[in-house]
C-alpha cells in the first residue's frame, strides 16, 4: 500500500468502470456493490471519540498493509486533502459525499484500476465498494466477496449470530450489502413511460432513484436501481434480484421504447441528437446541467447508430471530466463558475472534434 | 421557480420515485441538487430508519415511550431517544441491549429477523465479549491519557487474548464453516464429487 495524494495522473485518465464496455453497456453505465462492516471492538462512528477514529484508522491501515498483493493500492488520508481533491474523489465515485464532508480521521484505499475502494470511518467503520462497467454484478460480487474475505482475515468484524453483520443503521444490517445499477433510460423518459415502468416494480424490494428526473428542462435520464432490504436473504439472492430479475426487465422496456422512437420518426430523432452533438462541440461556454442534458442525447444517438464517430467510452468519460473538480484538476488551477463554463466548452470541443481519442491524455 | 432550500433558481427537478405516497418532485438549485444527489447515494434506504423509528410511538402510550426514550446502552451510552432521532445506533451491543425495541423496526424494514447470508471466518464469541472489548478499549485510551502505560499495555494484552479466543470459539461452535476449507457463502462447491 502506498500513501499517495497526487491525483493528476488519475484526473487525466478514467476508471475501468467508465470504459463503456461490458454486458448491456448501451443502457447500463455501471454495476456497483458495497459492503458495510464494523470493527467488533469500537463503538459505531456516531459514538466514537476523536481518539477512537484515529485508532480505527490506524488499526485498519496497519492490517491492510499486511495484506499481500496490496502493494499497488493507493492509500489516501482524506483529512489531509484540499476541498477540491475531496470533491474530485466524490465526482470519481471513489468516496461518498458524506465522508468527504465529515470531520476527523478518515481515509480511503483505492485500487489503481478504480475497480474497488475501501472507505474507513464513513457511516460504518468500513465501506467496501466494487464498481464494474456495464451489467456485471456476478463478477462484482465475486470480487467484493474475495476482498471481504481478505479483510476479515485481518480484522475482527462486529457480528451477531442472529442479525448477521452489525451496522450503524438498521437498514444495512444482515448482509450489509447494497447492489446499485446505474441505468441510462432516455427513450423511456421521452416516451413518458418511465414512471409507469417503475411503479410496476414497487413492492419487490428495490429502490429506484431518478437522478435528473422528468419534467426537468435539463435531464440526464439516469436512474439508479438498488436492493432495499439487506436482512433475511443471502448475498447471491440480493444480487440476483437486481441483476437477473429487475434490471433485465427495465432494459427490455428501454429497448422497446428506442425501437418505437426510431419507427416513429428517425429523422426527428436524428436531428435532435445531431443538434445536441453540434452544441457540445461548438459552444464557447456551457454549464454542467446543459452538458449533462446534451451528453445524454448524444449517448443515445451513438447507441442507436445515429452518430458514428464518437465512442461510448468518450461520452462516459466526458460526464465525469466536465464536472467542476475534474475541470479544475485538469486545468491545473482553481476556476470560478463562469471560467469553468468556458473551460468546459473548450474541453468538450477538443474531445468531440475527433482530435483526441478516448484513451488519450487530456 | 425557486430552489426549495434557498433563493436561487431551481435548475434541477429531481423525482423520488419510491416515496411511500407516490413520486415526489423536488426543485433544487445546482448546489442543493448536488448535495441531495450525492448524499449517500449508495444507501438509498437510509432515511427509512429515521422515519420508522419515529413511528414506533404508534403502539405505545406517551409514558411508555418516554421511558423507552430514556433507556441507555451501558456500553456506548446512546439513548433510545437519540437513536429515534438520528436513525443511527451507537455500538454493536445496541442490537442486544435494545433487541425487543428494535425487532418491530427490523421486521418493518426487512420483513425478516434472521440473517442467512455470509458468515465471517472469525467473529467475536458473543455480544457480551464484543461489549467487553469496547469497554476495555475505552479504559486503555483513558490509561494512555493519564500516561499509565503499564495499565494500557496490560489492557492491550487482554484485548488481544479476547480477540484470539473469540476467533477460536466461533470455529469450535461451528459458526465457521470456512475453517473446514471451503468458502462459507454457498455450498455449491462442496461434497458431491464422485
Ligand atoms: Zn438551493
Ligand atoms: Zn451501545
Amino acid at each position: 500500500m502506498k500513501r499517495n495524494t497526487d491525483f493528476s495522473e488519475l484526473a487525466r485518465n478514467s476508471g475501468e468502470w467508465l470504459r463503456g464496455t461490458g454486458p448491456e453497456s448501451d443502457i447500463v453505465i455501471s454495476s456497483r456493490i458495497r459492503l458495510a462492516r464494523n470493527l467488533a471492538d469500537f463503538p459505531f462512528i456516531r459514538r466514537c471519540s476523536d481518539e477512537d477514529r484515529i485508532s480505527i484508522e490506524r488499526t485498519v491501515r496497519a492490517r491492510m498493509e499486511a495484506i499481500e498483493d496490496w502493494q499497488d493500492i493507493r492509500y489516501v488520508d482524506i483529512e489531509q486533502l484540499s476541498e477540491i481533491d475531496r470533491q474530485f474523489l466524490v465526482e470519481r465515485q471513489l468516496i461518498s459525499r458524506e465522508i468527504a464532508d465529515a470531520d476527523g480521521s478518515r481515509a480511503v484505499a483505492i485500487d489503481p484500476h478504480e475497480q474497488y475502494s475501501v472507505m474507513i470511518n464513513e457511516e460504518d467503520h468500513l465501506r467496501i465498494q466494487v464498481m464494474h462497467s456495464g451489467l456485471d454484478l456476478n463478477s462484482a460480487w465475486d470480487r467484493i466477496n474475495a476482498l471481504d474475505d481478505k479483510l476479515e482475515g485481518a480484522i475482527l468484524y462486529a457480528y451477531h449470530q442472529k442479525y448477521g453483520y452489525l451496522t450503524a443503521c438498521p437498514t444495512n444490517v444482515g448482509t450489509g450489502l447494497r447492489v446499485s445499477v446505474m441505468l441510462h433510460l432516455p427513450a423511456l423518459v421521452i416516451t413518458q413511460q418511465i414512471e409507469k415502468v417503475f411503479r410496476s416494480m414497487q413492492r419487490i424490494n428495490v429502490t429506484v432513484r431518478g437522478l435528473y428526473g422528468e419534467g426537468s428542462q435539463y435531464t440526464g435520464d439516469f436512474y439508479q436501481v438498488s436492493n432495499q432490504i439487506t436482512l433475511g436473504h443471502s448475498e447471491e439472492d440480493l444480487v440476483s434480484l437486481v441483476g437477473d430479475n429487475v434490471v433485465p426487465r427495465i432494459i427490455e422496456y428501454e429497448r422497446k421504447a428506442r425501437d418505437f422512437l426510431i419507427s416513429q420518426g428517425q429523422k426527428d430523432l436524428h436531428d435532435d441528437v445531431s443538434r445536441a452533438l453540434g452544441i457540445l462541440s461548438t459552444a464557447k461556454k456551457i454549464s454542467s446541467e446543459e452538458t449533462m442534458h446534451y451528453l445524454s442525447k448524444v449517448r443515445m444517438g451513438v447507441n442507436l447508430g445515429l452518430i458514428n464517430d464518437v465512442a461510448v467510452g468518450t461520452i462516459n468519460k466526458l460526464f465525469i471530466h466536465t464536472q467542476p473538480a475534474h475541470l479544475q484538476k485538469l486545468h491545473g488551477r482553481l476556476l470560478g463558475s463562469s471560467d469553468r463554463n468556458v473551460e468546459r466548452a473548450t474541453y468538450l470541443q477538443r474531445h468531440l472534434s475527433g482530435s483526441v481519442g478516448p484513451g488519450e491524455l487530456n | 421557480m425557486k430552489c426549495q432550500y434557498c433563493e436561487k433558481p431551481a435548475t434541477f427537478h429531481i423525482t423520488e420515485l419510491t416515496e411511500p405516497n407516490g413520486p415526489q418532485v423536488m426543485h433544487l438549485c445546482e448546489e442543493h441538487a448536488r448535495g441531495f444527489l450525492q448524499k449517500d447515494s449508495s444507501s438509498p434506504a437510509v432515511s427509512v430508519a429515521g422515519a420508522l423509528a419515529k413511528q414506533l410511538n404508534l403502539g405505545q402510550t406517551k409514558k411508555e415511550l418516554a421511558e423507552l426514550d430514556q433507556k441507555e446502552c451501558p456500553v456506548c451510552g446512546i439513548s433510545f431517544f437519540e437513536f429515534r432521532n438520528t436513525g443511527r445506533l451507537g455500538c454493536p451491543y445496541d442490537y442486544t441491549h435494545f433487541e425487543s425495541d428494535l425487532e418491530p423496526l427490523l421486521t418493518n424494514i426487512h420483513d425478516s429477523l434472521e440473517h442467512c447470508g455470509k458468515k465471517p471466518r472469525r467473529a467475536a464469541a458473543s455480544a457480551d465479549s464484543q461489549a467487553t472489548m469496547i469497554q476495555l478499549r475505552r479504559e486503555m485510551e483513558e490509561a494512555v491519557e493519564r500516561e499509565d502505560y503499564e495499565r494500557a499495555s496490560e489492557i492491550r494484552d487482554e484485548l488481544k487474548q479476547i480477540e484470539d479466543a473469540s476467533s477460536k470459539d466461533t470455529s469450535a461452535k461451528d459458526v465457521n464453516p470456512a475453517d473446514t476449507g471451503g468458502t462459507d457463502t454457498s455450498g455449491t462447491e462442496s461434497g458431491d464429487a464422485s
